[in-house]
């Protein structure tokens, strides 16, 4: 049993229809049900609800404000390696992309990690593209084993793995997985993937099972909003969280919101998605999963992260780099994509600090996992 | 004037029958205010959040151990050997053997594993920490753990967070019946009438957070709370009055039964 039995059972234009024939009473319907099902997701999600963002961006803020408190935890991603195998015609790494790449040596990654520790991240995410050649397994956890004693939590954000090897990092030291699905539009998955191993739609779709079997502490999933039409995906996203949060039940779920950013290769969004569907995505899936996790990037401007800090975040990265090397190993490397928040870690945090929130640097331990003890 | 007893845990008194917890609040000065105003002496810390590595660490130079019991806790843990494992770092790192036990594998209603609790307190008091765990309100969970020699019990009333009050209050009464050690009510107490509820059952003690931390004005809640602690105890000690829900009759309907046999 995985997401993908789960899924087969729900069609993509159903949904698209069923949404589209949502009213405002299935919207007030849906605000005030205790324990919200699948329609009234579809109905937060739905045009309509467009007239009630006010209220559920209210109540989102009340929920999150009880669950969560008035903390955004910080965290930084650290990219190792630029190189791909993949094809994806929206991101930077694109294997066919004419771009300066590099792999990190684990001293420069330990670089990269010392700067961001000097501005006070414990939290890191470390990404790599679709290369095993460049990237091995075994090399990632030399990577966390090197990197634990100066960390409270690492995350990934690599190719799919098997089982068996996210078991192999989660004992170095590795705490939580993160995968994006892009799409859940099978056909619209096929077309943005054209070639590479990431084309195999299901494999990916499982990936989170695979580290929830593994026993991630953390599973981090979300779609690349502008991919497909943002309220199906949100739906099918929605429906992926509830599914992992029951199933895994150890493991905390949370969903990121990464809206297209410009990138190498000129990729245009078909289905662009505005700051008013953002919004109201965000708060559709917090009055769906109380507590879930919601991450915000520096893929959003400064005043529009402001803006969305009260509305559910959960987590925030800052001063981020999309290159390998970019905080202080190397120089004129390629990000994967333009950031769009520049200010630095402390900017931001004061920016928080001033909404009335406090930023959290440390909210994991390295020894909670048996690793601590190798 | 009455004389109110003092909080006995373990080997030491405590006059303030509020413990509070640190998580949650908009900034550490806000955090602070709302410790003083709830006159706690007793607060605990989640070691997830702090960096027992660093003396200079935000959250624990925040809590004034000379004015407060600092309790940490083991939050985040899945099972008995990570809070073990957790307990005893923190002991290295110069704290007190006091340690509050959250084995809590779902993180998302955060409710307490029981057989997980009870392994973890025996290898826990075995090794000499003073041990308040967090349970569910099970009767015989919590004089199981008395028996492996936790200094508290500390039932909840609503999973954390919730602010739901005491949706356990049956089950709390019969921990109340039957304990040895101080019951302290944990977890999903939302308003200080909450607290004044489970102390007038006879709690020991309430621990809050989620409550204070989150209010509009977290400093005015910590003292509302501390009122309703109080004022909850101190009805307790003066002995409430049996609930009643009829008034008597004034002529009694059995009274003929009286006159017939005159």
């Amino acid at each position: 049993m995985s997401f993908w039995q789960k899924i087969i059972q729900y069609r993509w234009d159903r949904i698209e229809a069923a949404i589209s024939r949502k009213t405002a009473q299935d919207v007030r319907q849906a605000m005030r049900a205790p324990n919200p099902n699948f329609d009234d997701l579809l109905a937060l999600l739905s045009p309509v609800a467009a007239d009630f963002l006010e209220e559920m961006a209210l109540a989102a803020h009340g929920l999150t404000v009880q669950r969560f408190g008035r903390t955004i935890q910080m965290f930084a991603p650290v990219y190792i390696s630029s190189e791909c195998t993949n094809s994806c015609v929206y991101c930077g790494f694109n294997r066919h992309n004419q771009i300066s790449r590099a792999t990190l040596s684990v001293a420069e990654v330990e670089k990269e990690v010392m700067f961001l520790h000097r501005q006070g991240f414990r939290h890191v995410l470390l990404l790599t593209g679709e290369s095993p050649h460049h990237v091995p397994v075994e090399y990632l956890m030399r990577i966390a084993r090197k990197l634990r004693p100066l960390l409270a939590s690492i995350s990934i954000e690599i190719y799919p793995l098997t089982t068996n090897d996210y078991r192999h990092l989660i004992q170095n030291g590795v705490d939580g997985l993160t995968v994006y699905q892009e799409t859940y539009h099978i056909k619209r998955y096929a077309e943005v993937h054209p070639a590479g191993p990431k084309r195999n739609y299901r494999w990916r779709l499982e990936t989170p099972d695979r580290g929830g079997q593994a026993g991630f502490r953390r599973l981090n999933i979300g779609v690349l909003l502008g991919l497909s039409d943002w309220r199906v995906d949100g739906a099918f996203v929605g429906l992926h969280a509830a599914y992992l949060a029951r199933r895994y039940w150890q493991s905390h779920v949370s969903v990121s919101f990464p809206r297209l950013r410009p990138a190498a290769g000129g990729f245009q969004p078909q289905f662009p998605v505005n700051d008013t569907h953002l919004v109201q995505l965000m708060c559709a899936l917090r009055l769906w999963l109380p507590d879930a996790g919601l991450v915000l990037s520096t893929r959003e401007p400064a005043s529009l992260r402001e803006n969305l800090l009260p509305l559910g975040v959960t987590q925030m990265s800052a001063g981020s780099k999309t290159a390998p090397g970019g905080y202080a190993a190397k120089e004129n490397v390629e990000g994967q994509f333009e950031i769009s928040d520049l200010r630095s870690p402390q900017e931001v945090v004061r920016m928080i600090a001033a909404h009335g929130y406090e930023p959290v640097w440390k909210d994991w331990d390295a020894s909670f996992l048996n690793a601590a003890e190798h | 004037m009455t004389q109110y007893p003092p909080l006995i845990i373990a080997d030491r008194t405590f006059h303030s029958r509020l413990l509070v917890g640190t998580g949650k609040f908009a900034s550490t000065q806000i955090m602070q205010q709302a410790l003083t105003a709830s006159g706690a002496e007793i607060v605990t810390v989640a070691l997830r959040r702090v960096d027992l590595s660093n003396p200079q660490d935000n959250l624990m130079e925040a809590v004034d151990r000379d004015r407060y019991l600092f309790l940490p806790n083991t939050s985040g843990a899945r099972d008995a050997e990570e809070a073990v494992r957790l307990a005893r770092i923190s002991r290295a790192a110069g704290c007190d053997p006091w340690v509050k036990l959250e084995v809590t594998p779902d993180p998302h209603y955060l409710l307490p594993d029981p057989v997980e609790t009870l392994k973890a307190a025996e290898i826990m008091v075995k090794e000499g920490f003073k041990v308040l765990p967090y349970i569910n309100a099970d009767p015989v969970l919590a004089k199981r753990l008395e028996e492996v020699g936790t200094v508290t019990v500390m039932p909840l009333g609503a999973p954390i967070g919730t602010n739901r009050g005491l949706k356990t209050r049956d089950a709390i009464q019969i921990i109340i019946q039957q304990a040895q050690v101080p019951v302290v009510v944990d977890a999903g107490l939302g308003a200080p009438s909450h607290a004044a509820e489970a102390m007038e059952m006879g709690a020991d003690a309430v621990l809050v957070n989620t409550a204070i931390a989150t209010a509009g004005d977290p400093v005015g809640m910590a003292e509302a709370f501390r009122l309703g602690v109080e004022a909850g105890f101190k009805a307790y000690i003066a002995g409430l009055g049996r609930h009643s829900w009829e008034a008597e009759a004034s002529s009694p309907l059995t009274g003929f039964l009286r006159s017939n046999h005159a």
